[in-house]
C-alpha cells in the first residue's frame, strides 16, 4: 500500500483547526455536564425524596428521569429538579410545605410507576415508607404548646395546597383552603397524620385543666411532610428532617 | 457496502471510492454507460435545473414533522388530560401500559447504577426491535424534538451562511465517538448519570411535559451555537444517542436505497443531509450495486427523497418490494 501523499497546507491548516474546535466543543459540553457535580459538592441540604427513594447516591445513580412518579401522584407533590440541582437534573422531589405527599393514593402509587426501582419495588405499604422524620423546629410557636386553638382556613385563602380529607371525598383531594377548621386546641399535625400512631399530642402538665400539648412523634413517622403543610404557623412549626432514620443523631 | 463499513464510516472514518472489485457487473455497467454518454456540461446544468425547477416536494419531511409532533403531543395530551396513552418522557415511559425505555438512558442508568434492571429489560428490548425494525437513527429525526429545533435553526443558519454573516464550521465527526466514550466512562466512574445534565433531548421532552425549566438554556446555547457557529453541530458531531440508535439500527428492513441508474449526480441530497457521508455513493461513479442501502448513520429523515428528482433516492422495506 502506498503512503497517501501529504494534502497541501492550507489543508493542514483546517485539519488542525478542526481538531482544535472539536477538542474545544466537546471539552465544553463534556465539562457543561460535569459541572452537574457543583450543586451536589456543595453539600446543600437533603431534598425530600418521594416514598421509596434509595440511598440518595444510588437514587441519582437509578433514577432515568422521566417523572412518571410525578404523573401517577393524586395530589401533584412530587416536582422534578431543574439544572440548579446538578446531577439531579429530572430527578424528582417534594417540597412538603407547598404541597406534601398524603398518600391519597392509598397504594404508593409513585413506586408502582417507577420504570427502574429507584423508588423501590420492594415497599408495599405507607407504614413502611421511611422518606425522613419529623421534627418540631419551632416549639416557641406551637400553637398546641401554648394551648392555643386554631379558627379557619390552615394555609390562609389562597395556599393552593391539597389534600384527601376522607369525611369529605374518599377519593378526591380537595384544596385545604376549601376546608376550614375550629378546633379548640390545634392539633392539625396530629389530625391529618396519614399515618396511624406517628404524631400524638402530649399534655404538658399534670394539670387537667392545662391545655397545654406538645407534639412528640414517634418512631412510626414515615416523613411525608402532610405535618409540614398543614401546620398554621409561619414559618412552620415542624419540618421534615429529609432523609432522617429514627435514632439518627 | 459491507456492515463493518458502514459501522466505520458512522464512527468517523471519511467514506472512500469502492475498489474496482467491489462494484457488481451491473453496477459497473451503468457507470460505463454514463461515461459513454456524457452530456455536455451546459446541456448538463439545463436538464438538472429544469428537474429541479419541477421537483418541489416535502413529502417524507411533512410525514416526520407531523409524526415528531404527534408523539411528543401524545406524550402531553397523556399527562395533562389524563389520556394514559404515553406516559412518562422520552427517556423512558409506559405506551397503554407497556414499559418503553430510551436505550441510552437506560445504558446511562445501567452503568451508572451498575444494576442490571429487570424493567429495562423489558422496555429497551421493546424500543430496541422497533427502532432496529425502523433503522438507522430513525428515532432522530421522526421522534427527537431538539432534531425539530435543530433543522429549523439550520435553516436560519443557511439563510445567514448565504448572506455571508455567518460561515459552517465543521468538527472531526469522531469527536462524538470520543464523547460517548467519555459519558460511558464517567457514568460508570461517578456513579452518575452525567450525559443526561446536559441531553437536549431529555430537557425538552421534560420541559414539554412537565413544563419549562432553567434546564433550556442549554437547548437555547446548542441552538445558538449551531445557527451561528457550527451547522447541526449537537446531532452531527456530538450526540451520544445518535450513535446508539445507529448501531441498533444499523442492519434492517427498512431503509433509503440509491439507484444510480437516472441519477445526475448533481448532489443536491447530499447539500441537503445532516450525514452526507453517507450518500458518498451519489458521486459519479460510486456505488458499488445497482440498488445501494444507506449506512447506519442514515436518520431516515428523507430530505434527500424529497429532493431527488429523478427518483434515485427511495425508502424501501427489504423484501416486500418482490412480495408485492
Amino acid at each position: 500500500m502506498s503512503a497517501k501523499p501529504k494534502p497541501p497546507p492550507h489543508v493542514q491548516l483546517e485539519y488542525r483547526r478542526r481538531f482544535l474546535r472539536s477538542v474545544l466543543l466537546g471539552g465544553l459540553a463534556v465539562g457543561g455536564s460535569l459541572a452537574g457535580w457543583l450543586p451536589l459538592a456543595r453539600a446543600h441540604e437533603a431534598r425530600l425524596r418521594p416514598p421509596g427513594a434509595l440511598d440518595e447516591k444510588q437514587f441519582l445513580a437509578s433514577c432515568i428521569k422521566c417523572g412518571q412518579c410525578v404523573q401517577v401522584c393524586p395530589v401533584e407533590a412530587i416536582v422534578l429538579g431543574d439544572i440548579t440541582e446538578g446531577f439531579g437534573l429530572g430527578v424528582p422531589h417534594i417540597d412538603a410545605r407547598v404541597q406534601a405527599c398524603d398518600f391519597s393514593c392509598d397504594a404508593v402509587q409513585c413506586i408502582l410507576a417507577c420504570p427502574t426501582g429507584a423508588l423501590t419495588h420492594t415497599l408495599s405499604k405507607k407504614e413502611e415508607v421511611r422518606m425522613g422524620l419529623a421534627r418540631l423546629d419551632k416549639p416557641d410557636i406551637c400553637l398546641a404548646r401554648q394551648g392555643a386553638g386554631f379558627k379557619g382556613q390552615a394555609r390562609g385563602a389562597g395556599f393552593p395546597g391539597i389534600h384527601r380529607y376522607e369525611k369529605v371525598d374518599r377519593w378526591n383531594p380537595i384544596k385545604i383552603a376549601d376546608h376550614p377548621y375550629d378546633l379548640e386546641v390545634c392539633d392539625l399535625c396530629v389530625r391529618e397524620c396519614p399515618i396511624e400512631g406517628a404524631i400524638r399530642l402530649v399534655p404538658m402538665s399534670d394539670d387537667s385543666a392545662d391545655k397545654r400539648r406538645t407534639p412528640e412523634i414517634t418512631e412510626k413517622c414515615v416523613g411525608c411532610g402532610m405535618c409540614e403543610m398543614i401546620c398554621p404557623t409561619e414559618p412552620a412549626a415542624i419540618v421534615i428532617d429529609a432523609r432522617k432514620q429514627w435514632g439518627q443523631s | 457496502m459491507s456492515l463493518i463499513q458502514s459501522l466505520a464510516i458512522m464512527l468517523g472514518r471519511d467514506p472512500t471510492k469502492p475498489s474496482p472489485q467491489e462494484y457488481s457487473a451491473e453496477a459497473a455497467a451503468i457507470h460505463e454507460a454514463k461515461r459513454a454518454h456524457k452530456l455536455d456540461s451546459a446541456e448538463r446544468a439545463a436538464i438538472i435545473a429544469e428537474q429541479h425547477a419541477s421537483h418541489n416536494v416535502h413529502t417524507w419531511r411533512n410525514r416526520r414533522w407531523i409524526t415528531l409532533l404527534l408523539v411528543n403531543v401524545l406524550f402531553v395530551l397523556s399527562y395533562r388530560f389524563d389520556v394514559q396513552l404515553i406516559e412518562g418522557a422520552l427517556t423512558a415511559s409506559r405506551v397503554i401500559g407497556f414499559h418503553f425505555a430510551d436505550l441510552n438512558s437506560a445504558l446511562q442508568v445501567t452503568l451508572a447504577f451498575k444494576t442490571i434492571l429487570i424493567n429495562l429489560i423489558i422496555g429497551t428490548t421493546t424500543v430496541l426491535f422497533m427502532w432496529w425494525l425502523l433503522g438507522g437513527r430513525t428515532f432522530c429525526s421522526w421522534v427527537c424534538p431538539y432534531h425539530l429545533l435543530a433543522e429549523w435553526a439550520e435553516a436560519l443558519h443557511l439563510k445567514l451562511a448565504a448572506r455571508k454573516l455567518v460561515k459552517d464550521h465543521v468538527l472531526h465527526r469522531r469527536t462524538r465517538v470520543v464523547m460517548y466514550v467519555i459519558f460511558a466512562g464517567l457514568a460508570l466512574a461517578t456513579g452518575y448519570t452525567v450525559f443526561e445534565t446536559i441531553s437536549p433531548t431529555g430537557i425538552l421532552s421534560r420541559a414539554l411535559i412537565y413544563g419549562p425549566s432553567l434546564a433550556l438554556a442549554i437547548v437555547a446555547l446548542l441552538l445558538a451555537l449551531e445557527v451561528a457557529y457550527s451547522r447541526r453541530m449537537w446531532c452531527r458531531y456530538m450526540c451520544p444517542i445518535g450513535i446508539t440508535y445507529a448501531v441498533v439500527g444499523a442492519v434492517s428492513p427498512v431503509r433509503v436505497v440509491y439507484r444510480p441508474l437516472d441519477c445526475h449526480h448533481e448532489g443536491a441530497c447530499r447539500k441537503v443531509c445532516l450525514v452526507p457521508h453517507v450518500l458518498d455513493m451519489t458521486k459519479k461513479g460510486y456505488a458499488p450495486q445497482v440498488n445501494n442501502g444507506l449506512g447506519a448513520d442514515c436518520t431516515r429523515c428523507g430530505l434527500c427523497v424529497d429532493i431527488c428528482p429523478t427518483g434515485s433516492l427511495k425508502f424501501e422495506v427489504k423484501g416486500l418490494d418482490k412480495l408485492l
